[in-house]
């Protein structure tokens, strides 16, 4: 009895300090902060892509100079992890004070308020969203306020290696070029003796189905997020010209391109065309072996010309321990100035209009004007709240449809049944 | 480490000598001392996995979201999870998995660990090479396997082709690709069963042997009737944690198997669907009911284990 009664002291006395250190430490945690705002102030900036990092690096240097004050860390996620370590921290509070965000969760993020609504600081600022797409404003506006200043913006277009047209005596793709164009030259260009396919036809949606859809004249998402678009023929339409290039063997199949990306095929000079964001310019531009024989052209029309659209945004967590020095960091961020670093690395499409022509300097010799070019007839990439929910749907029916195992027709009208669904749940 | 795992080999008999030591009555003061030291592990014990387990049962009864928010919705959970087509498709990947993984990673453990029992040259460098694996992290195996899988440019099919045999779809054919998985698996297993193996083999007296060489039995007799007989203690420690171990597969398939790929259903494992619901889909309730029903089933395993032992472990 005695043995007990010494050990139920022991763990209570254990456990008590515990918890006494455990005030302790969060007191002091809290004075420092107090103290901190007199002194400096460290925030932390999450981003995913490694080929921005140096750029993302160079602008938290040049926001430093400006403000003593103000630490800046940059914290580097791939992009596979990003979304699920932000969601642990969010669970923790423990949120990166400023981060980047994509269409498809910013809904879904916005309504966990999670983030800091900016209407009012952009007012008081006097910031003119006019020096940004109107389509990216939008896309980071929920229920009228906006959550987020636009970064960038990525679109998609059509990459060629001039050696392989070369040496089949084809000539290389245009501004007018049409599907059909595109269908006839991979046939030519395809030579499976030296492993040599036209094209890559992947399961992809922005790099491929979310542009043939519309182009169709078929859609995703209605613009009042209410209903799918998959069960119209036109979307199907967008669907079987994938396939269709499969059929041909001018694409690797379903299952190759599973063993080896695209962009690595593309690379490796074992595809004459392959269709990619442009985010992949700097992976394209500085790799020794292609970057003297690529170059790029805005993708051929089917029935229509249309692009989709997708652009990050600078965010703060609501959260933050400091939300003055955060909103003066992401408006930095979103100025003129940052965006001409950003135009002149390179790496990516800044959001600030007029910076553009900096940006397509910045890449000579390359044709990247088409990625601005598809700016004119670009529409926002598909998303609601749920966005993952039906992007889970669309991955399973579409894998069974790029192995022949599913017709085009009777998955998209699956999905359309399973993605109503999933959008009538949204609303409640 | 080598010592560690000798003795978590021999538990079973660490066990009984406990219990005749309760038999024996003991001072307060031993008590004392005894679970001052335990106290670390109970403490790391209670708060990383009791604590969080009961936390997952409660989360199994509520629709748990991204970002925390719930309400509790009894066991529709559950009941979803009896309908759910992917939860069975999951399960029947995951026995499959285990049902031939465990025995043949079991075996070839056995016969390695008695191979390299023998005098022969460079023993040590076999044993260091075998054991590699399990210091490797499983990341890279999974990375450097992916590329020797590679369809168009993978050795193993560079190989078979030199043969004249047809490239195959390693990990991108449904039907093949579970045993390429396993087969990694098997692969970065056997160096870490064979260690505690040896451990076995070198505990049994050579006592045994000398006598049944006098009696006339060969090697391959001395082998089945003495060495693994007096290894089934070892075998069934071996068995329980490597069944746990398979029904808990995850990181090679997460590594190895991308999410469009057409193999994707046919080995997709019951943790990686719980890391999609969880992470991916945000639906951490149902998650949390994937992971209870997998608690379950392991329990279940693992006690039909422990009343079978009695009918073919030789203490």
């Amino acid at each position: 009895m005695k043995s007990k009664k010494i050990l139920y002291l022991l763990l209570v006395l254990i456990l008590l300090s515990t918890f006494l250190s455990g005030c302790r430490t969060k007191d002091t945690s809290s004075d420092q902060s107090q103290k901190d705002k007199n002194k400096i102030a460290t925030l932390s900036y999450a981003v995913w892509d490694k080929n921005q990092e140096p750029v993302m690096r160079k602008l938290a240097e040049e926001f430093e100079k400006t403000h003593p004050n103000v630490k800046i860390k940059v914290q580097l996620t791939p992009f596979r992890q990003y979304w699920t370590k932000l969601e642990t921290e969010a669970n923790g509070e423990n949120v990166p004070d400023v981060f980047w965000i994509q269409g498809p969760r910013f809904q879904k993020y916005a309504k966990a308020k999670l983030l800091m609504p900016l209407t009012d600081r952009i007012k008081k600022d006097n910031i003119d969203l006019n020096n940004y797409p109107q389509s990216l404003i939008d896309l980071y506006t929920y229920k009228n306020d906006i959550y987020a200043i636009p970064k960038d913006w990525d679109t998609t277009a059509l990459w060629y290696n001039k050696k392989i047209f070369d040496d089949a005596k084809v000539p290389y793709p245009t501004d007018s070029w049409t599907w059909d164009d595109l269908r006839a030259a991979a046939k030519k260009l395809t030579d499976k003796s030296k492993g040599i396919y036209g094209i890559a036809a992947p399961q992809e949606d922005q790099q491929g189905y979310y542009n043939t859809i519309p182009q169709c004249g078929g859609f995703i998402i209605s613009e009042d997020g209410t209903t799918s678009g998959y069960d119209k023929p036109e979307s199907i339409e967008g669907i079987k010209c994938w396939i269709d290039l499969i059929k041909d063997g001018s694409s690797p199949t379903s299952k190759q391109l599973a063993d080896t990306q695209p962009s690595n095929l593309f690379e490796s000079g074992k595809l004459a065309m392959v269709f990619q964001g442009s985010w992949m310019i700097p992976e394209f531009t500085k790799n020794e072996y292609l970057k003297d024989k690529v170059d790029l052209v805005v993708m051929p029309k089917i029935k229509k010309r249309v692009a989709v659209i997708h652009g990050l945004g600078n965010a703060i967590y609501s959260k933050t321990k400091h939300p003055d020095e955060a909103w003066e960091f992401v408006k930095y961020l979103g100025s003129k100035e940052a965006n001409e670093i950003v135009a002149k690395s390179g790496v990516v499409i800044p959001a600030y209009k007029s910076v553009l022509q900096i940006f397509i300097d910045a890449n000579k010799g390359y044709n990247v004007k088409a990625y601005v070019d598809e700016l004119e007839y670009s529409y926002m990439y598909p998303h609601s709240v749920d966005t993952a929910k039906w992007n889970q749907i669309e991955l399973k029916y579409f894998t069974q449809v790029w192995n022949f195992q599913m017709s085009p027709e009777d998955a998209c009208k699956k999905i359309a049944e399973e993605m109503n669904e999933v959008l009538r749940n949204e609303k409640k | 480490m080598y010592l560690k795992l000798k003795e978590r080999a021999n538990i079973p008999k660490l066990e009984k000598s406990k219990k005749y030591n309760t038999m024996k009555s003991k001072k307060i003061n031993d008590y004392f001392w005894g679970y001052l030291m335990i106290l670390p592990t109970v403490g790391g014990l209670t708060i990383f996995y009791i604590y969080p387990f009961f936390k997952t049962l409660f989360y199994s009864f509520t629709d748990l979201g991204t970002f925390g928010e719930y309400s509790i919705v009894g066991i529709s959970n559950y009941i979803r999870l009896f309908s759910d087509t992917e939860v069975w498709m999951s399960l029947k990947n995951t026995l499959m998995f285990t049902i031939i993984s465990v025995p043949i990673s079991i075996f070839l453990s056995i016969v390695v660990a008695t191979l390299l029992n023998s005098k022969i040259k460079g023993l040590t460098i076999y044993r260091t090479l075998y054991f590699l694996p399990a210091v490797t992290m499983p990341a890279a195996i999974a990375m450097v396997w992916k590329w020797l899988y590679n369809y168009d440019y993978g050795l193993i099919n560079y190989i078979l082709s030199k043969f004249g045999i047809e490239k195959i779809y390693w990990v991108s054919d449904p039907k093949i690709a579970l045993y390429s998985i396993i087969a990694i698996s098997v692969w970065s297993s056997v160096g870490y069963n064979m260690v505690i193996f040896l451990a076995g083999i070198q505990n049994i007296s050579s006592t045994y042997y000398e006598a049944a060489a006098i009696d006339g039995a060969n090697s391959i007799n001395q082998f089945f009737k003495i060495t693994i007989p007096l290894l089934t203690p070892t075998i069934f420690f071996v068995m329980v944690m490597s069944l746990i171990g398979a029904f808990q597969v995850f990181d090679y398939i997460f590594m190895i198997i991308g999410t469009s790929n057409p193999a994707l259903k046919n080995t997709q494992s019951v943790v990686y669907l719980f890391y999609r619901s969880a992470f991916e889909l945000g639906e951490k309730g149902y998650a949390s009911a994937i992971a209870i029903m997998l608690f379950v089933i392991i329990m279940l395993i693992t006690i039909v284990q422990l009343k079978l032992q009695k009918k073919w472990v030789n203490y």
